[in-house]
């Protein structure tokens, strides 16, 4: 234990880094997938013959297992295999994949009475999108978010057996040092990581939605 | 690039041998099919249970949040703890399935419970007032009414299986991850692409063949998640006649 | 034609000292803040009736007055705590649950359909439990779906693509599929739209005057209990017995306040309902038909107002001669007024003279054509002559005279 606890003192540094680094590798393409997820869910829902098809592709490409993702990816963007690009994109197209179905469904959880209201009141559609339909579909949003957000963390790790610096390599490093220590602070670690991305995107949408924390 | 991995998918010796793609591809499907009934004779009554009783949610809930766990992780733990135990050739094979059940476990309970919890209760409530004991409830309403969410359940635990199994090879198992993880080993980018392409076919085909069986398998009378949904009809009904007490008739029809 | 399951062709319901309570939840802690928890609740309370075979019995109260529990431990869906409930002379406790089940009819709000399943399949479910085979049981159902008023086109669609009414109306085909002797009928109207309830009441009364059935019918809405039930038994809260009579004694006799207030305002002209007005004569009333020219319209009328009817002797509605400027055609019509058939009740009688703009009510006879007409004078008068309609359950009176 003493050893363990001496262990993770001297490689604390590191393990802030790679900390660092998954969270980017997580985070970020969750961001970017959102912003793209919000304008195509919004399209298929206008279009619904476009809907088939922009649901049934993204759930094909959710369908790739990561690793597969991850080492064909080079050869679609003509980059090195070792670019943390490849893994950025890898992860971006997770996400959105995910958060499409989701902004649909989010999107479809504003009851259509209110929308009805906002657009007799004079909205226009871009104005009512953002005053009254993204608000209130906050709560379906952040719920897929949440759940991209977990499972983009645990899938970041596996790109360590490409060799990309995170919580991951603590996997593998521990696995061939037969170190179980190791494996359990990358482990603890993406648990970890996952909670702060749960908790962080519960307090965005408490901060969102304050109408839904009066009364009672 | 594209050439070179195409010369390895067409050259016969990546066909034959112990390393050869068939091999790889069987060895695969065996190990995601086993892990799957596996996990499925556990999770399935399991979460149909909860469904049906309410009670115990708190499982599946836990279940939901185990998935937090990277799959990387659990083989490596499983791998390093298990594999000396065990002798012989399934040193390689039992820790990588038990993980491989182990992940499979949550979407199926998930789906089964939701599934159940879905029935409509006043068509339970019907069967059993019209008569049909426990059993045929279970398999002629609820079972029935169950399958969409059910399925997709189905369908989600095969990826992350499959997902999984490929990713196992770095723990020694077979199957077509074997070729990403060799190939990574000694740099060989198309055997790599090349796995990597068979990977993404098996599991698009597979998640297809899932899509087709859930399409014939769920009544269309369900909406929702798979299944067409019937439109409304403007079928006029066939009134009876005329009431005794009536509005002074518009005169026109005998209604 | 009847198949029923062996044993109660006769089929009488009745309840001998019924109870149904619950057992106290066990309280958190001392002190809980909700009361004493540890009463049982008790839900049926020493209910003691008779459910006579052939006609309709209604069970009306306010939520939790044990109405629908009562129903559902004919069928044992919920076990009695005490007392003995008998069907044709057999005690229930006695017989299989599954095997009662299926010679009951049993129809839900909601309907309850199978969603997985067509309209025609939902139907056979009974004679296919039953073991009828698939033939026949289609058979029997295409031929309830017509006699519940529905297009046969609808037999191989899914529930969800038929609208509430239509799903109600399989439900009720649903539970007559097997030709059991009594039905079990829990708020079956409530969850649709008030005409289309109005419809399924009117095809209900209909089907019974042409099949019989025992009858016991759950609703919360007294006004239903009075126009579909042969004997209306009210609950109070708590599961006790308030009244149970024919529609017209509660009406005219409440046995407490309670019961006062729950049938509620209104009392004596809703009663009316029940009068028979065979006594009153029509007074024969000058008519023309539809397209007379303005000349004949106004040497016809003889006040202000005119009738008009159409081919067949039918009225459509009145005209004011005065304002013509043509002849008489559908748009000249007042369409104000309802038109009540001459051996209707009281209250249609009354209705029809004081909604006529002419102060005179329209009356047809049993194929629609005009026969005369009643001011509201010679309804009040009428009142004043004893003729009620005998109200006791043995000779089958006491419906609502309109329908």
């Amino acid at each position: 234990m003493a050893v363990g606890m001496q262990w993770i003192g001297d490689h604390l540094p590191e393990i802030l880094r790679y900390a660092a680094s998954h969270a980017a590798l997580a985070g970020l393409p969750l961001l970017v997938g959102l912003a793209i997820a919000l304008p195509v869910g919004w399209l298929a829902r206008r279009q619904p013959r476009l809907a088939g098809l922009i649901v049934g592709g993204s759930g094909l490409l959710y369908t790739i297992p990561s690793l597969a993702l991850f080492i064909l990816i080079p050869l679609l963007l003509g980059t090195r295999i070792l670019d943390p690009l490849n893994v950025y994109v890898a992860m971006t197209i997770y996400t959105l994949a995910l958060l499409v179905r989701t902004v649909v469904d989010a999107l479809g959880s504003v009851p259509e009475a209110t929308r009805a209201a906002a657009t007799a009141m004079g909205y226009r559609g871009l104005g009512r999108l953002v005053a009254v339909d993204l608000p209130l579909a906050v709560p379906v949003l952040a719920s897929g978010l949440r759940v991209a957000a977990v499972s983009n963390v645990s899938i970041v790790s596996v790109s360590a057996l490409i060799g990309y610096p995170q919580l991951g390599s603590y996997l593998t490093d521990g696995y061939q040092r037969d170190y179980p220590l190791e494996i359990g602070v990358g482990i603890v670690g993406c648990l970890l990581l996952a909670l702060l991305f749960d908790l962080a995107i519960r307090g965005g949408e408490r901060a969102l939605t304050p109408w839904l924390r009066v009364g009672r | 690039m594209l050439t070179s991995i195409w010369a390895w998918l067409t050259d016969p010796a990546s066909w034959s041998g112990r390393d050869g793609i068939p091999t790889r591809l069987v060895e695969h499907l065996l190990y995601s099919v086993v892990a799957l009934v596996l996990a499925a004779a556990v999770a399935l009554p399991l979460g149909a249970w909860i469904g049906h009783s309410g009670r115990a949610r708190w499982l599946v809930t836990a279940a939901n949040a185990a998935r937090a766990v990277p799959s990387l992780g659990l083989l490596f733990v499983v791998a390093m703890l298990a594999g000396p135990r065990i002798r012989g050739d399934f040193a390689y094979v039992v820790p990588s399935l038990v993980v491989l059940v182990l992940l499979a476990v949550p979407p199926l309970l998930a789906g089964a419970e939701s599934g159940v919890r879905a029935v409509d209760p006043a068509a339970r409530d019907a069967a059993y007032g019209m008569g049909m004991r426990a059993r045929e409830v279970l398999l002629g309403v609820e079972l029935p009414c169950a399958l969409p969410l059910l399925l997709s359940g189905v369908r989600a635990a095969t990826l992350q299986v499959i997902a999984t199994a490929t990713i196992a090879a770095s723990v020694s198992l077979g199957g077509l991850g074997r070729y990403l993880i060799d190939g990574l080993a000694v740099s060989d980018y198309a055997q790599m692409a090349g796995g990597a392409l068979l990977v993404a076919a098996l599991a698009l085909a597979v998640d297809g063949l899932l899509a087709l069986v859930t399409r014939y398998a769920v009544s269309p009378g369900l909406g929702g998640i798979s299944g067409k949904r019937g439109g409304r009809s403007g079928v006029a009904r066939r009134m009876p006649a005329a009431p005794t007490v009536g509005r002074l008739s518009h005169g026109s029809e005998p209604s | 034609m009847a198949v029923g399951v062996p044993g109660y062709r006769h089929g009488m319901i009745r309840f001998e000292r019924v109870t149904k309570s619950y057992a106290a939840r066990p309280a958190r802690g001392a002190g809980s803040a909700a009361g004493d928890r540890n009463a049982p609740t008790v839900a049926v309370d020493e209910l003691t009736l008779d459910v006579p075979a052939g006609q309709v019995t209604v069970l009306v109260g306010p939520s939790g007055c044990g109405k629908t529990t009562t129903l559902r431990m004919v069928n044992r869906m919920i076990e009695p705590t005490s007392g003995t409930i008998t069907l044709g002379g057999r005690d229930t406790a006695t017989l299989d649950p599954a095997e009662l089940r299926r010679g009951i009819g049993y129809v839900i709000q909601h309907a309850g359909l199978f969603p997985h399943r067509t309209v025609a399949d939902n139907v056979a479910t009974v004679p296919r439990l039953l073991g009828w085979d698939r033939r026949r049981s289609r058979a029997r159902a295409l031929e309830l779906l017509e006699r519940v008023g529905l297009d046969a086109a609808l037999a191989d669609r899914y529930p969800s693509q038929l609208s509430g009414g239509q799903q109600q109306r399989v439900g009720v085909a649903r539970a007559l599929a097997a030709d059991p002797p009594v039905l079990l009928m829990d708020e079956p109207f409530s969850a649709v739209d008030p005409v289309v309830r109005e419809q399924l009441q009117d095809e209900l009364l209909g089907l019974q005057a042409d099949l019989g059935k025992t009858i016991l019918f759950v609703t919360h809405d007294i006004d239903e209990a009075i126009r579909l039930g042969d004997q209306v038994a009210v609950l109070r809260v708590g599961g006790r017995l308030a009244q149970v009579d024919s529609p017209a004694r509660l009406l005219a006799d409440p046995a407490d306040d309670f019961v006062a207030d729950f049938v509620g305002r209104d009392r004596g002209y809703r009663a009316l309902g029940f009068r028979d007005a065979l006594p009153i004569q029509p007074t024969p009333e000058p008519t023309v038909p539809l397209g007379a020219d303005v000349g004949q319209a106004r040497a016809t009328a003889t006040d202000r107002w005119l009738l008009v009817v159409d081919e067949a002797g039918r009225p459509v509605g009145w005209v004011e001669p005065e304002r013509l400027t043509g002849a008489v055609s559908r748009d000249d019509l007042h369409r104000g007024g309802t038109v009540a058939r001459r051996d209707g009740s009281l209250r249609a009688l009354l209705d029809a003279a004081l909604s006529a703009p002419s102060g005179r009510g329209v009356l047809v006879d049993e194929q629609g054509a005009f026969v005369g007409t009643v001011t509201a004078a010679q309804v009040t008068a009428a009142l004043a002559a004893p003729a009620v309609r005998p109200g006791g359950i043995p000779d089958g009176g006491g419906h609502a005279v309109d329908r």
